[in-house]
């Protein structure tokens, strides 16, 4: 009986590691199928995450251009973007595996610092995509000038609300530098071009749909008068689309400035439910870190910053090839 | 009513004391001690409802008040299944992924195989029961602390959740475009189905809890799982029965998020369970097991949105928000120590 237990135990023991085993396969090992064998040239992505539809664009564009390269790639990031240890510790494992270069999009800019140290000991060059690191040894970033988007939405949305009037924002995070950078650039613009309007809250949602909501409603309800509502990334912008709907009001009442795309923001833009959003180019910063990643391998020259750009789309431009091409569902 | 509630089967030397001292007439003041928690937190909810009155204007709103009571609805299905695995004096840590898994399955029903919508929910809901039962077959009859048990299942389920999506939402809208009825209909004007949905689950696990076999195992095996074994309980098949009874509400709690949202989100989910462990607590049910009641777990999740909702509405920084909520919660589970120690 109590032999039998323990068999049972066992048995349960090596399922669940073999779980364990397939599901960092699936989601984390990317197309890898040589990770870490050594026989074949690899560069390690380090994201800030795997599970957001925007990393997964990254590495859509990472995995093309690689195949056009004939490189393979990995892709690493934590649960959440919250875990900088945890992402460290990739980025250790990465260097520990000696790949050709790193990609590395950093969640906290100090952190990250003596690990460039020991890369550069073990020679191996890091690029960088996203997120910069406070360190010299990077030799390229790969990223949206998250300002510059933020000071894009703010103009749209003075424009859409006529230039007066109350507005909010729903922010993913008060921490991470593009939560930080896209709240900044809105602010900032507001502040300084446009005196009538009035930013009368910011909130923040962890990028969490449900709880992006609550506070939407939330804001409305406390600011009867609010004309604007800015979502500083995809969830944020879905849980405030979502507030409007179950409060059922009439599309365009409120003016909803969303960030990124994804399925249900397209399909809110095409509604006239929101307004428009702010696109990054996430297969783009995928495909520029990975050649970034090769050419330093390489030990060619790169200019320090590479901005792959930030575009405004609404209904009347959303199926240009040029808006298409950046936009994933 | 809910006398019935907080009063389970105690085995312990107390009882039959406790029973004299009622029938001599005691009984009013054993009343009132045993409603202390849940009336403090029932003052506690009146309290905070008032003084947010005062603080906005546009807190007691209809449109606010629907709010509220919508965004208790998710985790206030959590915390009512899990109310029953605290009262056993254990915990679990898996509903908030599990619910996440519950919709990415309901998700895979309904849209990926076609499933007809009930079906698709139905589906959904026995993922939730699947995992209790999981958890409940671990930790009863192999024995693992429920800490333990339900923290691994939290990371089975959050892995599950990502790998069966693909990591990528499932979006119910084209495919089954009443799904998000099920959350945001009104059968009762002004009142989205998902509040009905989690009164009905509140009065289910209330009448459960109450009046049936399986809220009495749940207290005795909380109070004394040995004494209970003792008396010819088979505690291990009660557990099992019990976790998987309170996975069912993971389950429900999944098809209401995945409706509320229409689309199954894979990343949602962790976080979850604290709060409605949190708003189980705030409701004076013990952590040692034993003690508790649905009434006061329903109060205690109120407790939890009001405070936050109320605080938005004031445009409070997110970070101060966080900071009163654990202030609520360290006064709460004081008050119950307090009670504890008195009636010691």
């Amino acid at each position: 009986m109590k032999y039998g237990r323990k068999l049972a135990f066992a048995a349960i023991t090596v399922a669940a590691l073999s779980v364990a085993a397939c599901s960092s396969g699936d989601t984390s090992g990317g197309t890898s199928d040589g990770s870490g064998s050594g026989d074949q040239p690899y560069i390690a992505l380090v994201s800030k995450g795997f599970q957001h539809q925007f990393w997964q664009a990254v590495k859509q564009g990472a995995e093309e251009k690689a195949a056009e390269l004939g490189v393979t790639v990995t892709f690493d990031g934590p649960a959440s973007e919250t875990e900088v240890d945890a992402q460290l510790q990739m980025l250790q494992t990465a260097i520990d595996k000696k790949p050709i270069a790193i990609g590395y999009a950093s969640l906290d800019p100090k952190a990250c610092i003596p690990l460039y140290d020991a890369a550069k000991a073990a020679g191996i060059p890091i690029v960088e995509f996203d997120a910069p690191c406070d360190s010299d040894y990077s030799q390229n970033l790969s990223a949206t000038d998250s300002k510059v988007a933020g000071a894009l939405a703010a103009e749209h949305m003075a424009d859409l609300i006529g230039g007066s009037g109350e507005v909010a924002i729903v922010g993913h995070s008060q921490i991470n530098s593009t939560g930080v950078e896209r709240r900044d650039g809105f602010v900032d613009k507001i502040e300084a071009d446009y005196p009538d309007i009035k930013i009368v809250d910011i909130q923040y949602g962890d990028g969490d749909h449900l709880k992006s909501a609550d506070i939407a409603k939330a804001m409305i309800a406390a600011h009867p008068n609010l004309k604007g509502l800015y979502g500083t990334n995809e969830g944020s912008a879905i849980g405030v689309v979502n507030a409007a709907t179950e409060l059922g009001l009439e599309p365009g009442k409120l003016t909803i400035i969303g960030f990124d795309s994804g399925a249900a923001q397209i399909n809110a833009i095409k509604s006239g439910l929101m307004a428009g959003a702010i696109t990054q180019d996430p297969i783009g910063i995928g495909k520029s870190v990975v050649e970034a990643a090769f050419k330093a391998s390489k030990g060619e020259k790169l200019d320090k910053f590479t901005d792959t750009g930030s575009f405004w789309y609404d209904s009347t431009n959303i199926d240009d090839p040029k808006i298409a091409a950046v936009l994933y569902q | 009513m809910s006398l019935q509630t907080d009063s389970g089967p105690s085995t312990k030397g107390k009882k039959d004391m406790t029973v004299a001292a009622e029938k001599q007439g005691g009984g009013v003041l054993a009343f009132v001690k045993k409603q202390a928690q849940q009336s403090l937190a029932f003052g506690t909810l009146i309290i905070l409802v008032v003084f947010f009155s005062i603080a906005s204007p546009a807190f007691l709103t209809w449109p606010n008040i629907s709010g509220v009571l919508l965004a208790t609805a998710v985790i206030g299905i959590l915390a009512l299944g899990t109310t029953f695995v605290i009262i056993t004096g254990g915990i679990d840590l898996s509903i908030g992924t599990g619910m996440t898994l519950a919709a990415v399955m309901t998700g895979v029903f309904i849209v990926n195989i076609g499933l007809p919508v009930w079906l698709g929910v139905l589906g959904g809901v026995l993922t939730g029961g699947l995992m209790g039962f999981v958890n409940g077959v671990n930790i009863a009859f192999l024995r693992l602390p429920p800490f333990i048990a339900t923290l691994a299942m939290m990371l089975i389920a959050q892995g599950l959740s990502l790998i069966i999506s693909g990591v990528r939402p499932i979006y119910f809208s084209g495919i089954a475009d009443d799904f998000k009825l099920i959350a945001l209909g009104t059968l009762i004007p002004g009142l989205p189905n998902a509040v009905l949905i989690t009164i009905v689950a509140a009065l289910i696990a209330f009448v459960v809890l109450g009046k049936t076999i399986l809220g009495r195992y749940t207290f005795s095996i909380g109070s004394n799982e040995e004494a209970t074994r003792l008396s010819g309980v088979n505690t291990r098949r009660w557990k099992v029965m019990i976790y998987t009874f309170a996975g069912l509400f993971t389950g429900v709690a999944g098809v209401v998020i995945a409706s509320r949202l229409d689309s199954a989100q894979p990343q949602l989910g962790v976080g979850y369970e604290l709060q409605a462990i949190a708003a189980v607590i705030i409701g004076g049910t013990s952590l040692l097991g034993g003690r508790g009641s649905i009434l006061g777990t329903v109060i205690g999740a109120l407790i939890m949105s009001v405070v936050i909702n109320g605080l938005r509405i004031m445009s409070i920084q997110t970070e101060w928000q966080n900071v009163v909520v654990g202030i609520v919660i360290l006064i709460a589970v004081y008050f119950d120590t307090l009670r504890n120690r008195a009636s010691a």
